[in-house]
């Protein structure tokens, strides 16, 4: 049914760290491979070694440049797949009862069969986390890997999305982020995750681990005064050079 | 958002149609035999051949009964049902006038009063929309209902009456479009909230996900029309209100009628490409555009 749960047992998520991720997209990759393979409709490719490639991604990595007010910009990527937000818009704007939240763990899913193509979910998502396959017309979006983490068949360091199970730098952890015993809690707790977009009123469960605050250049340097002052000026040959093509030019 | 012509033709076909079949049901009294039959054709032609149009949008139209069922929730579903529940009364009310010169009034206030229902419906699929700030606001649905009882007025030969609604489309529509203006700059999404790196400094988009589009730049990062749109609001204004009304206020002719609702229409189509294409979706931030 497409109204939401008023509670789910848990409510499982990613938390991604800002500071970790390298933007390697090996997460995309590893994303598009495990979805393309295994559960629901293959992630298609169109025109995929022609002029205009597209395709459907559960999982994306958006590159930002930060100017601070004072110091060099900084570079920060951001990987970004479905939040499964408590207040998730896109599955009380389905007509048809495809899109559906999960009371047990939280995860927001996509009944293919039932699903009729229209492209509602997607306008109301305010992340970007709903592609319609180009080859299959139903809605694509992360479903956590739900034939993984509860998969008995795979050994049990496997049973994690394979987003975060490929990540190479720590950048990604999965968890139930309504237990705040759990690992994802006290890492959002201690390093203060964040919601993106909160005022658009969706509280989603997948938090964004800002970056730390990054190092600064000392106010001075202690041997600065025993060190020779640098010549202001130029003295010899090229102080005569530039005397003397100073009053030429 | 991408102007989809599925769209732009259902929402302003439908409209025309159930504005149409909305005086038809309520306001007596109502035309008998060969006119009526004549007036239903073309409310009918209107609203279902708008509704057919909403189906080629569909990725899986062969499953589109399924929008029946989550009424409860959403929007869509409920316009089906209101366009069907519609459809029907209004059939069988057309069935008195046109064959038992009868009117079964009852019926057609009924039937009038759920194509205004439908039109709401309709508007509030896009209203409903926290996503898209110039939606996202009462005056859509005044809007979509103002141009369908103005279109249904003026295709049911309300001379006197559309004369009146025109001044009156023309206020609102403008308000609207400088409203959603001010709505849209005073939108507290932005680059800043999307990657919740705003706090540290100015934030830019430094490289995209991929070279090329996707769905998402497609569908909702739409940005051809924008450069243009005072352009277009302008022919939107020009044929859809001010031309019908020179023209209706002229001495009445037929010819001079049947221009008005054809350069109605084209007013309205334009005015729904607006719409649509102007609309941005707060997922443009995370694509710096």
């Amino acid at each position: 049914m497409t109204s939401l749960p008023q509670h789910t047992e848990k409510s499982l998520g990613l938390v991604i760290d800002l500071d970790t991720c390298v933007g390697c997209h090996a997460c995309v990759t590893a994303c598009k491979g495990w979805n393309t393979e295994n559960y629901g409709a293959p992630l298609a490719d169109k025109d995929a070694y022609g002029a205009n490639p597209v395709g459907s991604f559960l999982n994306r990595v958006h590159s930002y440049e930060v100017q601070p007010e004072q110091g060099p910009a900084q570079l920060f990527h951001m990987p970004k797949s479905c939040l499964h937000c408590a207040d998730a818009p896109c599955v009380t704007v389905c007509p048809t009862g495809a899109s559906y939240k999960r009371v047990e763990d939280g995860i927001v899913l996509v009944n293919e069969s039932d699903c009729i193509g229209c492209g509602l979910c997607a306008w109301a998502c305010p992340y970007g986390a709903r592609e319609m396959d180009p080859e299959e017309q139903v809605m694509k979006k992360c479903t956590l890997c739900v034939d993984r983490i509860y998969n008995d068949n795979l050994p049990e360091e496997d049973r994690q999305p394979a987003c975060v199970r490929t990540c190479p730098a720590g950048a990604r952890h999965f968890g139930d982020l309504s237990d705040p015993e759990s690992d994802v809690s006290k890492l959002v707790a201690e390093r203060g995750g964040i919601d993106l977009m909160p005022e658009q009123g969706t509280s989603p469960v997948n938090q964004y681990l800002p970056p730390r605050p990054r190092d600064e250049a000392p106010e001075f340097d202690v041997l600065a005064p025993y060190l020779e002052p640098v010549a202001e000026e130029p003295t010899g040959f090229l102080g005569w050079l530039d005397r003397t093509l100073s009053k030429v030019s | 958002m991408h102007p989809a012509p599925s769209i732009i033709l259902f929402t302003t076909l439908s409209g025309l149609g159930f504005g149409m079949l909305a005086f038809l049901g309520l306001d007596g009294p109502a035309p008998r035999g060969w006119t009526a039959f004549w007036f239903f054709l073309i409310a009918n032609a209107l609203a279902v051949g708008g509704l057919l149009s909403s189906t080629f949008h569909l990725g899986h139209p062969e499953r589109a009964m399924k929008a029946f069922t989550q009424w409860r929730s959403s929007w869509l579903s409920r316009e089906a049902w209101l366009a069907v529940a519609t459809l029907v009364s209004m059939g069988f009310y057309a069935i008195g006038l046109v064959f038992f010169d009868t009117r079964f009034s009852l019926l057609g206030i009924v039937g009038g009063l759920l194509a205004i229902a439908t039109v709401i419906a309709t508007s509030m699929i896009y209203t409903q929309m926290r996503t898209v700030p110039r939606w996202n606001h009462w005056s859509t649905p005044i809007l979509f209902l103002a141009y369908a009882i103005t279109g249904g007025a003026l295709l049911t030969g309300r001379v006197a009456l559309v004369q009146a609604l025109l001044p009156l489309l023309l206020i609102l529509q403008l308000f609207a479009w400088v409203d959603q203006d001010r709505r849209e700059k005073a939108d507290e999404s932005n680059i800043g909230t999307a990657t919740g790196l705003g706090p540290r400094g100015k934030v830019s988009a430094f490289e995209a996900p991929h070279t090329g589009e996707n769905y998402l730049t497609k569908e909702m990062v739409f940005r051809v029309a924008r450069k243009h749109t005072s352009v277009l609001k302008a022919a939107a204004v020009l044929f859809g209100i001010i031309l019908p009304a020179v023209l209706l206020f002229l001495p009445f002719s037929h010819m001079f009628a049947a221009l008005a609702v054809v350069l109605h229409l084209a007013g309205v189509l334009i005015q729904r490409w607006v719409f649509f294409a102007e609309a941005r979706h707060v997922v443009s931030f995370y694509y710096g555009r």
